[in-house]
Formats: C-alpha cells, sequence, structure tokens
C-alpha cells in the first residue's frame, strides 16, 4: 500500500494488511472481519479459533484461491493475485486432494515441471521428498491403498517436492487418530527443518497450536479479527513428552483455551451472524 | 498400514467384470458356461422331438456356423471367403460408428459439463434427439446420405452418441473440487488440468457410456443392414430367412451374439485397466 508497508515487511515472508470477507447473497455472511498480521520468513505461524471462524475462507483468501473483498496479501511484498509459485497447500481432506488414480510417486511427479527438470532431476526430487516423509519405497503403491495419515505425507511430499516457500496448512491432522497425529506433528518439524520451510498452520486444536509454533494467533468468532498473538518461546527441539509438561506450555495453553472460552460464549447464541 | 484389506463379500455380477481369485473364479466360470450348455442340450433335445423347421437342434446350427465361418485352410487363417465380405463390412461400420460417437461425445461432453450456460441451451435438443428411435431415422439418412456405409456408419454414430454425452457431461461435474483447487495450487497448465484431472476424473462414467454405445451400436448396425444393404451379418440374416436358408439364419444370429459378447467383453477388460484405481479407491482402506 504505502512505502512504510513494504518498509515493515522486510523480513516477513507473508504479511496480511485489512484482510475481509463478506459472502454476498442472499444469506449475506461477513466471515472476516479485519485481518492484520505477518509471517516472518522462516518461522512456524499457528492459527487457532473457535469453530466457525472463518479459518478455511481465510486460507483461500491468503493462497489465492479466492479474493477477498477486502485488503491485501502479499508474498514477499508482491501483492497476492491468483495462487502465488512460491505457495503450496497441504488440505484436510487429502483423500480429495490427492489423485486416485495416479501412485503415491506419480501424485509427487504431478507438480514437478516437465521441461525445466531433466528426468534424473525428478526422480531425485520425488525420493528426496518421500524419503523427507518416512515413505520411501511407497513410490508404486496408490493412495487409497495407504492409511489415512500415510496419504495426509504424500500430500505433504508432494507440496515439499513443488519446493515452495511457504506452505499453508488447513487442519491437515484433522481426521487422524491422536498418535498418528503427534507422529506428523513431529514430521512437520523435522520437515521444517530440512527445508528451511515457512509454515502458516491453521487448527483446531490448541495444545497442537503451542506444540509446533513460534507465534499463535488467535481468531475470534466470524467475522473473525485475531484477539491475540503469542510468541512461543519453548525450547527447540520439541518433545511430545518433554514439551508438552513444561510449565510454559501449560501457561500458554489453559491462555489460548481461555481466549477460545471466552471467544464462544460471548455470542454464544447468534452461531451464524445475522448480516448487520 | 494395511494394503488392501479383506474384501468385502462378493457379488456376482452377471458378464465378465466378476474379479477374484482360484477356486471361486472356476467356480464362477463353471457355473456361468455350464448353465448356457445346460440351455444348448434343453434345446437340441426339445428341437429333435419336435422337429420344427423353424428350430434345427443347435448341433447342425454349429456346423453350419463352422461351415459357412471357417475352412481347413491356414492360408486365409481358417476363415472362410465370407468373413471378408460379411463380416468385416459390419464390424467395420460398427467400430467406425460407435468410435466416432465416443470422440464426439466425449469432447462434446467435456465442453458442455465445464460450462452450465452453453448445457442450458444444448440440453433440451439433446433429451429430444436421444429420445428419437433411430430406426425411425433411417428414411432420412437414406434420402440424405444414400445406401452405403456413409448413411450406416452415421446412423450408428447418430444413435450411440447420446449414452457417451450424457455420461461425459455427468462424469465431468463430478469432478471434485478440491481437485480443480489442487491443480490451481501447482500452477496446472490447461492442458494438464484437462487431461490430469478432468479425462481422468471423468473415465468411470465415461466408460459407462461407452459400454451403453458398444451394445446399442451393434443393433442399429443389424437394423440398418437388414433395412439396406447388399453385404454384411444383418443383411444376410434377413435374407436367409426370405429364402428359407434358415440354419444360415441360426447361424447368423449366433454369430451376432458372440460378436456383442467378445466385443463387450474386450471393452470390458480395458476399462477394468484404465479404471482399476475407481474400484480401489471406492472400496478404499483407511
Amino acid at each position: 500500500m504505502t512505502d512504510t508497508a513494504t518498509e515493515q515487511s522486510r523480513g516477513d515472508l507473508l504479511t496480511i494488511e485489512g484482510l475481509g470477507h463478506v459472502y454476498e447473497g442472499r444469506n449475506r455472511f461477513e466471515a472476516i472481519g479485519r485481518l492484520d498480521f505477518t509471517v516472518p520468513e522462516g518461522s512456524f505461524v499457528s492459527i487457532v479459533g473457535p469453530s466457525g471462524c472463518g479459518k478455511t475462507t481465510m486460507l483461500r483468501c491468503l493462497s489465492g484461491l479466492m479474493r477477498p473483498t477486502r485488503g491485501t496479501v502479499r508474498l514477499h511484498g508482491d501483492e497476492v493475485h491468483g495462487v502465488p509459485r512460491d505457495l503450496a497447500i497441504v488440505f484436510q481432506d487429502y483423500s480429495r486432494s490427492l489423485f486416485p488414480w495416479r501412485t503415491v510417486g506419480g501424485n509427487v511427479a504431478f507438480v514437478l515441471p516437465r521441461r525445466s527438470m531433466s528426468p534424473e532431476e525428478r526422480r531425485a526430487r520425488i525420493e528426496e521428498s518421500l524419503d523427507a516423509v518416512g515413505l520411501a519405497g511407497s513410490a508404486d503403491k496408490y493412495p487409497w491403498q495407504l492409511s489415512g495419515g500415510m496419504q495426509q505425507r504424500v500430500a505433504i511430499a508432494r507440496a515439499l517436492a513443488y519446493r515452495p516457500r511457504i506452505m499453508l496448512m488447513d487442519e491437515p491432522f484433522a481426521s487422524v487418530d491422536a498418535q498418528t497425529r503427534a507422529e506428523l506433528e513431529d514430521l512437520m518439524l523435522s520437515v521444517r527443518d530440512r527445508f528451511d520451510m515457512t509454515i502458516l498452520f491453521v487448527t483446531h486444536d490448541i495444545d497442537e497450536s503451542v506444540y509446533l509454533a513460534d507465534r499463535v494467533l488467535v481468531l475470534s468468532k466470524s467475522p473473525s479479527t485475531i484477539v491475540a498473538s503469542i510468541d512461543v518461546d519453548l525450547p527447540r527441539p520439541r518433545d511430545q513428552v518433554a514439551t508438552r509438561e513444561d510449565e510454559d506450555f501449560v501457561r500458554l495453553r489453559s491462555e489460548i483455551a481461555r481466549m477460545i472460552r471466552d471467544q464462544s460464549t460471548k455470542r454464544a447464541p447468534a452461531a451464524v451472524p445475522p448480516a448487520a | 498400514m494395511t494394503a488392501v484389506a479383506a474384501r468385502p463379500p462378493r457379488v456376482r455380477t452377471p458378464g465378465p467384470r466378476t474379479r477374484g481369485g482360484g477356486s471361486s473364479r472356476l467356480r464362477d466360470f463353471a457355473v456361468r458356461w455350464g448353465a448356457l450348455l445346460v440351455l444348448g442340450l434343453l434345446w437340441e433335445v426339445a428341437a429333435r422331438f419336435f422337429a420344427s423347421p423353424f428350430f434345427p437342434p443347435v448341433s447342425r446350427i454349429l456346423e453350419r456356423f463352422a461351415e459357412l465361418w471357417f475352412t481347413s485352410d491356414p492360408a486365409s487363417f481358417f476363415l472362410t471367403e465370407r468373413v471378408v465380405t460379411d463380416l468385416l463390412p459390419s464390424l467395420g461400420r460398427l467400430l467406425g460408428g460407435w468410435s466416432i460417437a465416443v470422440v464426439a461425445g466425449v469432447l462434446l461432453g467435456v465442453a458442455l459439463g465445464r460450462s452450465r450456460t452453453l448445457a442450458g441451451y444444448v440440453e433440451p435438443i439433446i433429451h429430444f434427439a436421444r429420445a428419437i428411435p433411430p430406426p425411425a431415422l433411417i428414411p432420412i439418412f437414406f434420402i440424405l446420405l444414400g445406401i452405403g456405409d456413409e448413411m450406416k456408419i452415421s446412423l450408428i454414430a447418430f444413435a450411440v452418441v447420446w449414452a457417451v454425452l450424457l455420461n461425459t457431461i455427468d462424469g465431468v461435474r463430478s469432478v471434485e473440487t478440491l481437485h480443480l483447487d489442487t491443480g490451481r495450487v501447482f500452477d496446472f497448465s490447461r492442458a494438464k488440468v484437462f487431461f490430469g484431472i478432468v479425462l481422468p476424473s471423468a473415465s468411470p462414467k465415461i466408460f459407462a457410456g461407452m459400454r451403453v454405445s458398444l451394445s446399442v451400436a451393434l443393433i442399429i448396425m443389424v437394423i440398418s443392414e437388414m433395412a439396406a444393404s447388399s453385404q454384411g451379418i444383418g443383411f444376410n440374416i434377413i435374407i436367409a430367412q426370405r429364402t428359407y436358408r434358415l440354419l444360415d439364419m441360426w447361424a447368423g444370429i449366433l454369430l451376432l451374439g458372440i460378436l456383442g459378447y467378445v466385443l463387450n467383453a474386450l471393452l470390458a477388460a480395458v476399462e477394468n485397466r484404465v479404471t482399476r484405481w475407481h474400484r480401489g479407491a471406492r472400496e478404499g482402506v483407511s
């Protein structure tokens, strides 16, 4: 927008300014009120909020899949119109995001450019990506032959192979069991270190948001705004047992839980706020 | 992680699409062909008992069938001249008309499936056109295109294009939105979206349309040959009947049955290969 805005966004990979979205039509619905935040390069930012806080709308606007009604999204200072090359998304619904007619390796290969990469480079990239998610040797299977957690690993490998600067993750582990979830969380932390990836992670799970992130953004109900931005200074590498029993972890998760509860009770009867 | 766990209880499906291994496959085979054998024997006995000239025994039909289509001459691949003069033209018309219908149906179907507005204009026309029984159009095709192969191929194509077209429209519309979003996220070109996402997603429905079309194509091929032709299987059957060569007529009917069965089996085998993922994903393990 202004020179000062670009000035401030140095070191920030993703900059969101005054983002708002209203679904027009007969049931006019303001999903996002106003969002302003930044995602610094190399950081892991979690977004957590009560159910129905417009997270999916927000992610679609951030990624350029949808045009927001108001505000701007900048990636590296360039305004986002359409999905930028440096961005990849891992969706919640892996079974509808992976292509069932392609093998695991074929799904990963599908996002690689055919022209600018030699077959050897492609093969190496596929191998590396599958190896990073612990699926080396599963390249010839079909996604539907794998468990849910494994399928989501394929989706993560596919996003990694694309070599984005930032990965948006939309409640990626919401539909896997608790144990698999813990494994996948640790997988994301190792992947982030290995590929020096910037990650914006949307979740319902407060513990997960704290466990993973450097910073947690707490959203309000729709029309969503940011209630709090909380820096997480827990030591790394994080550990599923030790980190979760750390006093600071417990304090942070309680603080966030309280905020979200307040959000949910504040306007409890109006699950879908009517148009003003 | 479990790869392909226990399958749900197998339901026996008609046609050659049943899968399964070992003994159950063998049993399926025995049951299906055994029933056919019993039917043949019943026919044989009944025909010999009643001795009607119109229903000769199966053994004599088979004998005549072999005479008409097979020789002992290896130089012509053990096939008679009639294969070239009658079977091949029929097969050519059938496959020609059907192929044209498949290509046209898929192309048009994709266009209509992706554009609601266009479909809104065209769909009433499609539903009207497909409601017309194709044999009723023989006189018109006859006037426009004469009695040659063009007429028959066009008539077959016209008659069978609808099943492919409507199935393709349906298939294209049922493409997962998230698959298309995924294509956008990873910067797929239009061609990549079409060949990589839309066509594979729609392929199970397209194949269903192709299978219906193939059986209709066989019917129209025979009808068109009976109505106006000088060679072909349909022509042979009608001429044999008119000249009281009833064995020839039955041999022709038998050939048509075999032809329909074999073509359908071939298509099912191709479909099985191409859309294997679809069944797997449906039965899926997670």
